[in-house]
This record gives C-alpha cells, sequence and structure tokens, in this order.
C-alpha cells in the first residue's frame, strides 16, 4: 500500500513540476522554458508594448518610455499610469537589468525583426538575469501570427482570436478597397522639411505599400530611411504625400516651392495621426491596423468603405480598451487632413 | 608685375567657380536639357519670355539656384574662419570648431529636434547655440589668468565642446528612437537638400558682417600670426583684435552650421590648400581660401546630389574627399608652416 503510494507520488512528481512550467518555441526557434502561468510581462520594446497591451493589458508591468500628454486620453488611467522601464532591446537600450528585475517579469518578449543579433542579446539577457525572453517576429506578413503566439504563451485565447479576426478582416477590407483601382504614387514625408523618406522594404512604408500604393521611392532602390532633395520630390510628382511630422505638415502648404507637387496642388497631403501610438508607421505593431483603415480612405477617396469616426471607435475599444469620445475623433480625423 | 600675379590667382578660382556653378545649375534629380538652363536664363537676362514650362522656373530658381548660393556661402563662410583662426591660434590643426561653436550649434539644432519645432526654429537654436557656446569659452578663457592665453582659450574650447557633445549624445539617447532620431542623426552629417531661398535671404548678412572685421584686420592678422609679444611689440591691441576675429569668425562659422548641419574638413582644409596656392600672407590668403572653398562645396554639393540616387551627406563626402588630399598635402609641404 505504502509503496503504492510512494510509486503514485513518484509518478506524479513529474507531472506537478510540468504543470507550472513548458516549453515555448519562439519565432527563433529558441526552446525557451516559461511558467504555464504568465502574469507579469515586461515587454522589451515599443512594438512588444502595443501587441501585449491590445491582448493582455493586466499583464503588462510598464512601459518603455511615458506617454506624452497628447497620448494619455487615449489609454485607461490605470494603464496609462504603469510605471516606465525602458527599453531592452537592440535598438539601444535605457533600461537597468536590474530595474528590470526588481520589476519581477514572469517573462521578457521581444516584437520585431528576428536576426543572429538580436538572438544572441535575447540568450545574453535570459542568461544573466534568468528570466525567460521571447523573440516575436514583428514583420508585416507575421502579424496575425504573432498575436496567435502571444496569446497561447499568455493564456489569453480568446482576445487573440478576436484580434486575429480583426486583422484578417482588415487586411481584407483593404484588398477590397485598392481592388481594381490604379495604385495612387505616394510620397511617404518625415524629418522636419519633409525630405527624409523610407525606400523600398523599409519598415516605415511597409503600411502604404500593403495598403496599395506605389513608393515613388522604390524607384531608388531597397534601404531604410534616406536623405532626398526637394528635386527629386518634384521630379516624382507623387499624387499623394503622407507625412508624420506635423511641423512639415503646417509649413507644406504655405511653401511655394512644394505647390510644384501634384499632391499639395490638389490638397491631398495627409498627416498620420500618431495618438496613442503611430498609426501607419513606428512602432511596428498592431497599431499599424488602424493605419491601414485610414490610408485606404485618404487613398481611396471614390470608396471610403464603412465610416471612418466608427471604425476608429470600435478599433481603439478593442485594442486600447478605452472608447474616445465622438469629438475626440472628429478632432484627430480632422487634425489628419480628413473631413468626416 | 606682381599685381598682374595675384590677380591671376584670384582670377583662377573665380573662374573654377563659375564653370562649377554652371554646371551644378544644369545637372540634377529633375530631368532638364542643359540648353533649355541657359535659355531659360537668357531669357532672364534679356527679360523675353520663354515658352520653357514652370517647373523648368521652379527647379532652376527655387532649388538649384539656393542651394548653388547655399554651397557658395557654406564653403566661402567656413574657409574664411577657418584661414583667420589658423592664423590666431599659429596652429595649423586648427579648424572653425575650436571654440567650440559646431558642438554648440549641435547641441541647439537638436535639443530645437527634441522638442520638435519647426524648422525655422531649429536652425534659429542653432544659431544660438554656436554663438553661446563661443562666448562662453571666451569668457571661461579671459578669467583664467597666468597661463598663456591662446592655450587656455583653446583648452576652453576643447573642453566645452566635449560638454556640448555630451550633451548632444544625452538628447540622442532620450529622443524617441523612431521619429526624432533619424532626423537627429541626418542634421548631424549636413546637407543642403534643404536649402531654400529663404535660407540665402537670412544667412548672406550674417555672413557678410562677419567678413568685414575679418577683412579690415587683415594687416593686423598677419601680424598676429608672428606670436602675441611681437604683436603687441608692433603696437597692436592683441585682446581686441583677437576679440575681433574670434567675433567674426563664430558669427561666419555659427551662421553656416545653422542652415547646413555640421560640415567637417573644409575650415580645416582649404586655407592649407589656398596656403599652398599664395603662402601665408592674409590680405591674400583670405580671398583666396574663400574662392576655393566656395567651389569645393559646390563641387563637393553637386557631387552629394548627383552622385547616387539617394543624397550623400556633406560631412561624410567632405571627408572622404578631404582625407586623401590633407593626408597629400602633409606629406608634399616641405617648407616650414609660416
Amino acid at each position: 500500500m505504502r509503496a503504492a503510494a510512494l510509486a503514485l507520488l513518484l509518478l506524479l512528481l513529474p507531472a506537478i513540476a510540468g504543470a507550472q512550467t513548458r516549453v515555448f518555441t519562439d519565432s527563433a526557434g529558441r526552446h525557451v522554458t516559461v511558467p504555464a502561468q504568465i502574469g507579469r510581462v515586461y515587454a522589451a520594446g515599443p512594438p512588444a508594448s502595443v501587441l501585449v497591451f491590445a491582448l493582455a493589458p493586466d499583464k503588462l508591468i510598464g512601459w518603455t518610455g511615458p506617454f506624452r500628454a497628447a497620448e494619455r486620453p487615449f489609454v485607461p488611467e490605470r494603464y496609462a499610469d504603469l510605471p516606465t522601464l525602458g527599453r531592452l532591446t537592440g535598438r539601444g537600450n535605457t533600461a537597468n537589468v536590474e530595474v528590470v528585475m526588481a520589476a519581477k517579469p514572469d517573462v521578457i518578449i521581444d516584437y520585431g525583426s528576428i536576426n543572429p543579433t538580436y538572438v544572441s542579446l535575447a540568450d545574453r539577457v535570459q542568461e544573466q538575469t534568468g528570466i525567460p525572453y521571447i523573440l516575436i517576429d514583428g514583420s508585416f506578413e507575421q502579424m496575425e501570427h504573432a498575436i496567435e503566439l502571444i496569446g497561447d504563451l499568455l493564456g489569453v485565447a480568446n482576445q487573440a482570436g478576436e484580434l486575429w479576426e480583426y486583422a484578417d478582416a482588415t487586411l481584407r477590407a483593404v484588398d477590397v478597397a485598392r481592388a481594381d483601382q490604379t495604385p495612387p504614387r505616394v510620397y511617404y514625408a518625415r524629418g522636419p522639411n519633409g525630405l527624409q523618406t523610407g525606400l523600398a522594404g523599409s519598415i516605415n512604408v511597409e503600411s502604404i505599400e500593403r495598403a496599395g500604393a506605389v513608393n515613388v521611392a522604390a524607384s531608388l532602390g531597397k534601404g531604410g530611411l534616406a536623405q532626398v532633395s526637394m528635386e527629386q520630390v518634384l521630379a516624382w510628382n507623387p499624387e499623394v504625400i503622407v507625412t508624420i511630422d506635423p511641423n512639415f505638415y503646417d509649413s507644406v502648404q504655405r511653401d511655394p516651392l512644394w505647390q510644384g507637387v501634384a499632391a499639395v496642388r490638389a490638397k491631398r497631403i495627409y498627416l498620420s495621426p500618431s495618438v496613442p501610438f503611430g498609426w501607419v508607421d513606428f512602432p511596428p505593431s498592431v497599431n499599424r491596423l488602424i493605419g491601414l483603415h485610414w490610408l485606404s480612405w485618404v487613398l481611396y477617396p471614390d470608396r471610403r468603405p464603412g465610416d471612418m469616426p466608427s471604425i476608429v471607435r470600435d478599433f481603439f475599444t478593442r485594442f486600447y480598451h478605452r472608447t474616445p469620445e465622438d469629438l475626440q475623433i472628429a478632432d484627430l480625423l480632422r487634425g489628419s487632413g480628413l473631413t468626416p | 608685375m606682381k599685381h598682374r600675379a595675384h590677380a591671376l590667382e584670384l582670377l583662377l578660382p573665380l573662374v573654377a567657380l563659375a564653370l562649377m556653378a554652371l554646371v551644378a545649375f544644369t545637372v540634377g534629380k529633375f530631368p532638364l536639357a542643359w540648353d533649355d538652363v541657359l535659355r531659360l536664363f537668357w531669357a532672364k537676362l534679356t527679360g523675353t519670355p520663354h515658352a520653357l514650362p514652370a517647373s523648368t522656373e521652379t527647379v532652376v530658381f527655387g532649388i538649384r539656384g539656393p542651394r548653388i548660393a547655399g554651397a557658395i556661402l557654406v564653403g566661402a563662410a567656413l574657409s574664411a574662419a577657418g584661414a583667420a583662426y589658423q592664423g590666431l591660434f599659429r596652429n595649423p590643426l586648427v579648424s572653425p570648431d575650436i571654440l567650440g561653436v559646431s558642438s554648440g550649434a549641435a547641441l541647439g539644432a537638436i535639443l530645437g529636434i527634441f522638442l520638435s519645432l519647426p524648422v525655422l526654429a531649429i536652425q534659429g537654436f542653432a544659431f544660438c547655440g554656436g554663438i553661446v557656446a563661443v562666448a562662453l569659452v571666451y569668457l571661461i578663457g579671459s578669467a583664467i589668468r597666468g597661463h598663456d592665453r591662446l592655450l587656455v582659450l583653446v583648452l576652453a574650447g576643447v573642453v566645452l565642446g566635449s560638454l556640448f557633445g555630451a550633451g548632444v549624445a544625452l538628447l540622442k539617447y532620450l529622443a524617441d528612437p523612431y521619429n526624432q532620431l533619424p532626423a537627429i542623426t541626418f542634421w548631424l552629417l549636413g546637407s543642403l537638400a534643404g536649402a531654400n531661398g529663404a535660407d540665402i535671404r537670412s544667412a548672406w548678412a550674417p555672413m557678410l558682417i562677419g567678413l568685414v572685421p575679418l577683412y579690415l584686420l587683415r594687416w593686423r592678422m598677419n601680424v598676429m600670426s608672428l606670436g602675441e609679444e611681437e604683436a603687441q611689440a608692433l603696437g597692436v591691441n592683441t585682446r581686441q583684435t583677437r576679440l575681433a576675429i574670434v567675433g567674426a569668425a563664430t558669427l561666419m562659422t555659427a551662421t553656416a552650421v545653422a542652415m547646413t548641419g555640421v560640415i567637417g574638413w573644409i575650415g580645416l582644409l582649404i586655407p592649407h590648400v589656398a596656403r599652398l596656392v599664395v603662402g601665408p600672407d592674409f590680405t591674400r590668403l583670405l580671398p583666396v581660401a574663400m574662392l576655393i572653398g566656395a567651389a569645393f562645396l559646390l563641387a563637393v554639393d553637386t557631387l552629394a546630389r548627383t552622385l547616387t540616387v539617394i543624397e550623400i551627406p556633406l560631412g561624410v563626402l567632405t571627408a572622404f574627399v578631404g582625407t586623401p588630399v590633407f593626408i597629400w598635402l602633409l606629406a608634399a609641404t616641405r617648407r616650414g608652416w609660416t
């Protein structure tokens, strides 16, 4: 009898231990032992913060940077008030490893490009702190997969399923909007004088390309951000300008030189909203889904599926857990150059 | 005979500059036929109407014109400031940055970018940052007594320059890595891509004001380069002269850096080239250095905007061109420096 009980206990022991941890395979193919129940997540960079915030806001233990005054009203206060812990990625660390450890995360999640540098950084931090470090592929095509992965990791499959469906529906809606339309020629402007742009394949223009537009700077080849000349912009003569710089947006309409650009003359220049997270550009995370809706409104004025204020209200409620006021939405859209 | 030789040494770089400007006007990313550009000039000169599209006029007078003017102004200003400083500090390795003007301007501009201010404010911050930096260096340098005055001034410039550099590094660290950091990086590399008519209209006056004292004090500059005691023995008020030259050079450099961002090498390299051509006499050195500097930066900027599909930062290209020339100069000049 006693021997049987001991045998049973011995049999159960691995099962009990197994209930507490499991092995998770991340996007880099690393096998990481993580707690079965994850309650506290440290997101290593802004893209991961947005993704975890959308999926499981109560598990997020802090942000990588403080919210600006314009961003705060769109995030519930209890989340906006979470502490600032800094970034811990290869893109410039501001976090102190001890601060991260003191916050006692069960897991560290980084969402972005996967390459040997980031893999080795993840391994180092994991070894140093003993905290499991998960890498999730942040490329645009993998967004739905990333939602699924994090949903599984954090045990929030329901929320992940809803957001996955939303992402899928958004991509399909964009495909409908762009179908059999001549792709508009778009110049993506950034920097105070609007002469910095993203080359083909740059992460900054992914949304614009996904929305079906032709990035005029793609003719220069592949690359990241680059400086171009005013003359080059005039030669491209884009139909639409999308910018993320409010100063440039304010000055371009008064600038006589820019009047030579078709987009400016036709008043088809738009400022991507940036609250609470950027809409078309950075951080490259699920926040870009609302940017896709906005871009299909900007790019295909004859189609304009649905009604934009409702789309914004719905997206913010689902992903940012706070329903914005009608006035806030109207201000956002008007500020971006759209008249709803 | 001598006068004719002097006229020639001015005429040659002037012709080179004019040819360079002509080339710069006819090449660029916007497809324009070179004879259309010449036809436009002819029409403007004679006041006759032309049948060219409006975009031709915009590109030639709105984009290439200001950019060419900017390259000429900045190249001349940095070379003049460099020539003055190398004489004043009696050191061939001195550049206009030695008293912290560039690092102060960089700190100002980057603070402007950090605060997401419009371009005009960023330029204003850069200009003021450069002036304030040199004023601080000068105050500290004059307050400390009992050492070699010039040495203390240069040391104060180096120390404060590295302090401003640390401020720049701190702002880069704190800046938003996605939106602000690229803008800061682009600014620190220097470019004339954004130069427009308004920039030129606000830059030429301070540069001219800075040039006037350098020109008026050209004889005293020669005396100053003999050394402080010798200059005093010859009846020169070294303190006043030094202050005037530092003030003038700072005004020119700060204006240039505010317009283009940080551009190295010109202020260090061009005075040496000019010295090889005309010798150390400042009265001849100053105009020749300015002309060569203007032609050099115009050539580099024309390369920067035509060589590859994207713009090459001027700070990068001047160094790539400047370094081999500088090493060659060091190896080739056997004669004494002064």
